[in-house]
């Protein structure tokens, strides 16, 4: 077997084997993108009843809470990043740094200073790389967020909004992340978390659904004390959840177009390898008949 | 009479929804027991158990910290963690 020949097989031997991990890759990808999915929904009772307690205690209330309170003066922000811990995923990891990273430029052309919270490997390893300071960092749970982590996450920004100024506290808490659109839409988004804005869910409630005079146990302050560290924290779950969808979905396309690159790869090596086993033969033959020819001609 | 209805919800799924004559839970200020045609109620609750009570028995299920709200008898138990291993579904 020529050399020529060899190198080809050898090619087409190792794009097989890579085909075969991305593949794999694909069909883990979709099977937990459903679960990821299924996980988003099953959470929405309990940010429907939370919204809802909060917006009744808002609006029948006029209670002032530090956490929904504008400050007036707005010098430090916090930034929180939620990437993945792996790659492998197109550029799902990527959109959301450069997407955060215009917010950034937006807040500090607006001389506010910003501290960056990161979620995932990939964020860290991102501020690591470019040897830039950030207040603290969450890996190894992005494509499966659990809720302890996001209440982790939550009391930290929560803490860190309730500091004040001098003592390293922020005045406003951003939030980038992936919203999962569908199967084939994850756009990075950026949301204002603190202060509050109670918004109700995407959909708007029906005209009758008026919400009746509660009465608060113990009482109002304490109702909203207990229940807006727990929106916060159930929002940013919803982020997390919505992100790891993103990341599965993104993944599974990404594998998806790699797997088809291979097999274009295989079938261009293949043709190669025969038209050099084909240039093999020729040369073969016309050697044997100029042998051959040469043999006559000294008889 | 009419029953209560009742759903109790954790942080990543709805535990159970049903129909229930008495809701008793933990408030901060202590045990608070809902009856149909209670006023609307928004209320703190404590670590502790929630017992649903209805024609065939009693249940009950270990919360840590949440809050419950009453409506036009509707019950809504919302707790970050439930342990609701005794429940039948």
């Amino acid at each position: 077997m020529g050399a020529q020949m060899r190198v080809y097989r050898q090619r087409i031997r190792s794009v097989q084997a890579t085909k075969k991990i991305t593949r794999a890759m694909e069909l883990i990808a979709a099977s937990r993108v459903v679960k990821a999915q299924q996980r988003v929904r099953e959470s929405s009772p309990y940010a429907r009843a939370l919204t809802r307690a909060v917006s009744a205690v808002a609006t029948f209330s006029n209670v002032d809470h530090p956490l929904t309170t504008e400050h007036d003066d707005v010098r430090r922000a916090a930034v929180l990043v939620v990437t993945s811990d792996r790659g492998l995923a197109g550029a799902y990891s990527s959109s959301v740094l450069k997407e955060s990273e215009r917010l950034i430029g937006d807040l500090r052309s607006a001389g506010k200073e910003v501290v960056p919270y990161l979620v995932g490997r990939k964020a860290v390893g991102f501020y690591k790389f470019r040897k830039r300071e950030y207040a603290d960092e969450w890996t190894g749970f992005t494509d499966q967020p659990t809720f302890d982590a996001a209440r982790e996450i939550g009391e930290a920004l929560v803490a860190a909004f309730n500091r004040d100024y001098e003592d390293g506290g922020v005045d406003e808490v951003h939030i980038v992340f992936t919203r999962f659109v569908n199967m084939v839409t994850q756009e990075p988004d950026v949301i204002r978390m603190l202060p509050l804005e109670v918004v109700e869910g995407e959909d708007a409630p029906a005209e009758d659904d008026v919400l009746p005079l509660y009465e608060f146990e113990p009482n109002a302050e304490q109702v909203l004390d207990a229940l807006l560290p727990k929106y916060v924290t159930a929002r940013i779950y919803n982020c997390l959840l919505q992100a790891a969808a993103s990341e599965l979905a993104s993944r599974q396309r990404a594998m998806k177009s790699a797997t088809d690159n291979a097999e274009e790869l295989i079938k261009k090596y293949t043709r190669l390898a025969n038209q050099a086993r084909q240039a093999e033969i020729t040369q073969e033959i016309s050697e044997i008949v100029g042998g051959s020819d040469a043999l006559a001609d000294a008889s | 009479m009419s029953t209560l209805q009742v759903e109790l919800v954790a942080a990543d799924r709805k535990v159970w929804e049903g129909e229930a004559d008495m809701v008793v839970a933990r408030t901060v200020d202590g045990e608070l027991g809902i009856l149909p045609g209670h006023t609307p109620l928004l209320g703190v609750l404590v670590e502790g158990e929630v017992r649903i009570k209805s024609g065939e028995g009693s249940q009950s299920a270990t919360i840590d910290s949440g809050f419950l709200s009453v409506d036009r008898d509707k019950v809504i138990i919302v707790a970050e963690a439930v342990d609701a291993s005794q429940f039948s579904a």
